[in-house]
């Protein structure tokens, strides 16, 4: 005998409409956003997000939700609040700042998504900035003495570019030649996408300020290296260690940007008639030794296949941030993928445009979705991240464009019943 | 341009060059690139970007060049903006006031003409993405272009020329009627200015000024797409035809009446910008920009146009008041008393709820007089709320903060109490001693006396130190000008309150001595007795009423006494013969005037036209004589011409008195106070620079009042 609450409400299905994001920068002072504030940038992004969307009234997004992994100064003040209010949203729309660390943008994702699939919203806005030329990683952090005193971690951890070596040391077979090889493929994949115009249709233009250039246009990213070849790089400094593998080559960028996404419920998106770009199937975080922070992609796709009953062989296009090659190489080699596998990062990654911490989740998402609609055949796909101190960020998606795509309103789910 | 720079070092700051920075834009949907030249003068936003010589020199290098890659084929379009929040604030007035000879006035708009010339010869289009504020040059650059964007945000487009003895001379005049029709354009031109108010964004959009209004958020991104859809043919932006000839004569020919009412030839500026947008219909553009030239030329080299930026500085430097204490030195002010609940005490009471945002306690001898004071102050709000200038939770606040009393002891913990009950000394003197037994030791007491002695009033208190003047206009809401008056013996922290309170209160304050009338009344209350004397000698009301028109004051004689009130103007002149003596005339007239409470003026005839004094009230004055017989006094009758030197020979007489007496810190303070407390014109610098250049000083004091050339074109030069 059960009594239910005949009110109590189903879970419902989360939609990706659609993703933007600004042209990532430099993060230097002679960078394409030395003079643009962090805020600033994500709010542009927003607002061609909803420009691009003049069926969505504003009064019906229900949440904000803007990740940044420092957060003070121009990405301080609860960012998702204060970009809402900055991008003309109706005041009566709530907003929150989110990080975790690189996977802050992909978080502002899932932790939305939960709140669309138990009714809490019914549309939101997610993403994530980082200027990291105004808030270098990790500035004015103060890390407790006990991570130290208790050896929770290794002292070397934090900086990610160590934790990269490790993994080099961790997976000898993963070797600097191999790293190089998929950066400068990598290089090659963004220059094809971008002569192709697979990257352009996500960038949103930004006014940029130099006092002393005047005003400018940032209108494409600007750290990409095309021509980029394996001799080019063999020979660059190994900063984080003497005689190391890891390199300004085979290593994504410091970069300034921001990026935006639209989700929905099923439903709603029928109701209003956003266009659906992917359904969301799953997500999953997980924890690894922070000292090999790049390998956190392989445990948190695991339980997301596992949470989907789904796997890896189910997945047919893969959106894997590039925040060092070897950490990539590391998840590749353990499902036994190709380096060079053309369903990994087919227009390129974050070595070639750049990887601004908090913003990137979505990158990877808006990708995705392009990389949907130019392959139906393709049903399933992941975007994955590793996070600094050791976490890996999955989510696997549903191609609405496939054959046997599963739907996502709730007609349709009840027709399924039925069948 | 200026050939010899070495003349124009006489303490004047150098230019403030604002720089032409050029950056390729790649125009959206492959229109191609667009060269965007941002004006910026490199400093912070405390300094808007100005134009002067050198910067036009280095706007027209900037065009020159873009005109040659233009004609290579390099660029699609130019567009200009600004840094944040400025366009441009039009050219530095301080670097026009010390052009010396006509020569160079005339080059002045030349190089202007020669800049902005290049927007309509740059052989592919030009925009103006007006950022922010963009007055005078700084509009006109935008003007010159083909398209024109403009932010919301922006708080002021306008051409305020015409109020500053100018006229827009780089090609507003014409471009401005041939864009938004004759009629706006006179609004834009002639109104506007002389009323200070430049257009709104959204205003300005409206009457075609600008062609797309954008939002703050993203705009310079949004106007380089509508640039770029402008580009690609997407649309066409409409351009009205211009008005039929009638049309644009009839508005003219109206336009030269209202001026001849209003201005009554007592500047030329608005005149020559009249004339310029005369021509405009069928003037080529070449013609056009000559002629404007021209004007522009003339007006460099007129006396009303030194006048006009001296006062000016003086208007814009009032925010940091001569001869105030330090600011460190002022008490917190967290409840402030009002005695009395008459119509000048609520409109103070309302005035501190408002914008000190503290409790004000009001308090009046019985509860009617109370209830009209509230009553008044919930009206007021009422109705700021009804138009929509004031929200109601404000509104709400300012009534629920305001506490009317019958009981005085309710001043125990006030800061600061403002006496505002009427001018009768032996009353106010009362009011002081009753509230010493009842404030604490320290609480500033302030009086908003108009015309009796501060010091008088303190002399018998325990505590006369305590006592400041602070002296409100009515309308106090409207009028910017506030007189702190310094008693014999008042304390530097009372007078830094005074000087801190109205600050707050967003006044200007002026320091002045406790002399009868202070400055304002004290000039102000002169003409007006100077003007009834001449008619009770045998003048008529209607020649002396007008007979200050070629000054441009705000208003004819009498419908100055019909605004203060004529019981409160006899009153003031009354007491500063008293004190003064008899340079202050009595008149039997004016004191039957206000007995039988007569109505001075008729209505207006038309809307923005003076009130006309009433012909009938010449009967209290006795029969019009002819002019130049002996009048009723023995003297000969004056014509309008005598009145007016009549008049303005009693001001050089009185100045003279006030600076002798030290009533303000100098002639720039007594001009301010009248700009601002009298609304006398920018083109009178208040009045000592008319007095200057009309001769008045030299041959009444044997002196000038300010250095040659302060406030005039300087005599070796004129």
């Amino acid at each position: 005998m059960t009594t239910r609450n005949p009110a109590r409400r189903a879970l419902r299905d989360v939609v990706f409409v659609e993703g933007v994001r600004t042209p990532f920068g430099k993060a230097r002072p002679d960078g394409l956003y030395a003079e643009t504030r962090a805020d600033d940038l994500v709010v542009k992004a927003v607002r061609e997000l909803l420009r691009r969307h003049p069926e969505l009234p504003g009064e019906r997004v229900d949440e904000v939700a803007i990740a940044a992994t420092t957060q003070q100064g121009d990405q301080g003040l609860t960012l998702g609040r204060t970009v809402g209010m900055l991008a003309g949203l109706p005041q009566t729309v709530p907003g929150f700042a989110i990080d975790r660390m690189c996977a802050g943008a992909m978080t502002a994702v899932t932790t939305t998504a939960a709140g669309i699939a138990t009714g809490s919203a019914d549309v939101v806005i997610a993403g994530g900035v980082e200027h990291m030329g105004r808030h270098p990683m990790g500035f004015d952090a103060d890390p407790n003495p006990r991570f130290l005193s208790e050896k929770l971690v290794d002292p070397e951890s934090l900086n990610m570019g160590v934790t990269a070596e490790n993994l080099h040391d961790k997976f000898p077979h993963l070797t600097k030649e191999r790293a190089d090889a998929y950066a400068v493929n990598s290089q090659a994949k963004y220059a094809k996408a971008l002569a192709n115009g697979d990257v352009g249709p996500e960038l949103v233009p930004v006014a940029v300020r130099s006092a002393e250039q005047g005003w400018g246009l940032a209108t494409a990213d600007e750290l990409p290296r095309p021509g980029t070849t394996v001799e080019g790089i063999a020979n660059l400094k190994t900063p984080f260690r003497p005689g190391g593998r890891v390199t300004a080559g085979n290593a994504s960028p410091l970069t300034d940007g921001a990026t935006a996404a639209l989700l929905a419920s099923g439903d709603t998106a029928a109701e209003l008639g956003l266009p659906v770009a992917m359904r969301l199937v799953s997500s999953a975080f997980a924890g690894v030794d922070p000292s090999i922070m790049g390998y956190g992609p392989v445990p948190a796709t695991d339980r997301a296949l596992a949470q989907a009953g789904l796997t890896i062989d189910d997945i047919g296009l893969f959106e894997i941030n590039e925040a060092f090659a070897v950490q990539v190489l590391s998840f590749l080699d353990h499902y036994g993928i190709a380096d060079d596998d053309e369903r990994v990062n087919p227009y390129g990654g974050a070595i070639a445009m750049g990887h601004p911490l908090a913003s990137s989740g979505v990158r990877l998402m808006t990708q995705l979705a392009h990389q949907f609609a130019q392959h139906p055949e393709v049903r399933y796909g992941i975007t994955t991240m590793c996070v600094g101190l050791g976490q890996g960020g999955t989510v696997i998606w549903e191609n609405p464009h496939h054959a046997d795509y599963s739907g996502h309103t709730t007609a349709t789910t009840a027709t399924d019943e039925e069948n | 341009m200026p050939s010899n720079t070495t003349e124009n070092t006489s303490g004047v700051r150098a230019e403030r060059v604002t720089h032409s920075l050029v950056r390729d834009v790649e125009l959206p949907g492959g229109a191609g690139t667009l060269a965007l030249v941002t004006l910026d003068n490199g400093l912070d936003h405390t300094k808007p970007n100005t134009l002067g010589p050198e910067g036009m020199a280095e706007l027209t290098a900037a065009l020159t060049a873009l005109q040659e890659r233009a004609g290579r084929g390099e660029i699609a379009a130019v567009a200009v903006t600004g840094k944040p929040y400025f366009l441009a604030a039009g050219a530095d007035l301080l670097q026009v006031s010390t052009v010396t000879s006509h020569e160079q006035a005339l080059e002045l708009g030349r190089s202007g003409h020669a800049a902005y010339e290049l927007l309509h010869t740059m052989g592919v289009p030009t925009f103006a993405f007006v950022n922010g504020l963009a007055l005078g040059g700084g509009l006109e650059v935008a003007l010159n272009c083909d398209y024109r964007t403009v932010s919301a945000d922006a708080p002021a487009l306008g051409l305020p020329e015409t109020g500053l003895g100018l006229i827009p001379g780089w090609g507003g005049a014409y471009l401005v009627p041939r864009l938004v029709g004759i009629e706006k354009a006179v609004d834009v031109i002639l109104t506007r200015p002389a009323t200070q108010k430049p257009f709104k964004a959204a205003e300005a959009a409206q009457i075609g000024l600008v062609d797309q209004l954008l939002e703050p958020a993203d705009f310079l991104e949004q106007s380089i797409l509508w640039a770029s859809r402008v580009l690609r043919g997407d649309f066409e932006v409409p351009r009205r035809e211009l008005d039929p000839q009638p049309v644009w004569d009839a508005v003219v020919a109206a336009t030269r009446q209202r001026l001849d009412a209003v201005v009554a030839g007592s500047r030329p500026a608005p005149y020559r910008a009249l004339d310029l947008l005369a021509a405009a219909r069928t003037a080529t553009r070449a013609e056009a920009f000559a002629a404007e030239d021209r004007a522009l030329a003339d007006l460099i080299m007129s006396d009303e146009m030194r006048a006009s930026v001296y006062a000016f500085q003086l208007v814009s430097g009032g925010k940091k008041p001569v001869g105030a204490p330090d600011k460190s030195l002022a008490r917190p002010v967290t409840r402030v008393g009002i005695v009395g609940a008459g119509l000048m005490a609520a409109q103070i009471a309302l005035l501190v709820a408002q914008r000190l945002g503290v409790p004000v306690v009001m308090r009046d001898l019985d509860q009617e007089r109370v209830d009209k004071g509230l009553g008044f102050v919930r009206s007021t709000v009422e109705k700021l709320v009804g138009r929509g200038r004031m929200a109601p939770d404000a509104a709400a606040r300012i009534v629920a903060s305001v506490h009317g009393t019958t009981d005085i002891d309710e001043f125990a913990t006030c800061d600061v109490v403002v006496e505002a009950v009427t001018e009768v000394m032996g009353l106010k003197k009362k009011v002081f001693a009753e509230l010493e037994g009842i404030v604490r030791e320290d609480t500033i007491l302030a009086t908003n006396t108009s015309a009796l002695s501060v010091t008088e009033m303190a002399a018998d208190l325990q505590h006369p130190e305590r006592v400041v003047g602070i002296h409100f206009f009515n309308p106090v809401a409207q009028m910017p000008l506030v007189e702190v008056v310094k008693a014999e013996r008042t304390s530097d922290e009372a007078l830094a309150t005074a000087f801190a309170i109205t600050k707050k209160l967003r006044k200007t304050a002026v320091l002045v001595a406790d002399r009868p009338g202070f400055v304002v009344n004290r000039l102000l209350v002169l003409v007006m007795g100077k003007v009834v004397e001449a008619i009770e000698n045998g003048t008529s009301v209607e020649v002396a009423d007008t007979a200050l028109a070629p000054l441009g004051f705000p208003m004819p004689t009498f419908e100055l006494f019909d605004l203060v009130g004529p019981a409160v103007g006899l009153h003031v002149l009354t007491s500063l013969r008293e004190d003064l003596g008899d340079r202050f005339p009595t008149s039997p007239g004016l004191e039957k005037l206000v007995a039988d409470g007569t109505r001075v003026v008729l209505d207006r005839p038309a809307p923005g036209l003076p009130k006309p004094v009433d012909p009938a009230i010449q009967a209290v004055f006795g029969e019009v004589l002819p002019a130049g017989e002996q009048g009723r006094h023995g003297t000969p009758v004056l014509d309008a011409a005598g009145v007016l030197d009549s008049v303005l020979t009693a001001l050089t007489v009185e100045i003279g008195h006030m600076l002798d007496e030290g009533v303000a810190a100098g002639p720039q303070q007594i001009d301010l106070c009248m700009i601002l407390g009298a609304g006398w014109g920018f083109h009178t610098g208040g009045i000592t620079p008319y007095l200057d250049r009309a001769g008045y000083s030299v041959k009444v004091l044997g002196r000038r009042i300010l250095p040659d050339g302060v406030a005039n074109v300087p005599e070796a030069v004129a």
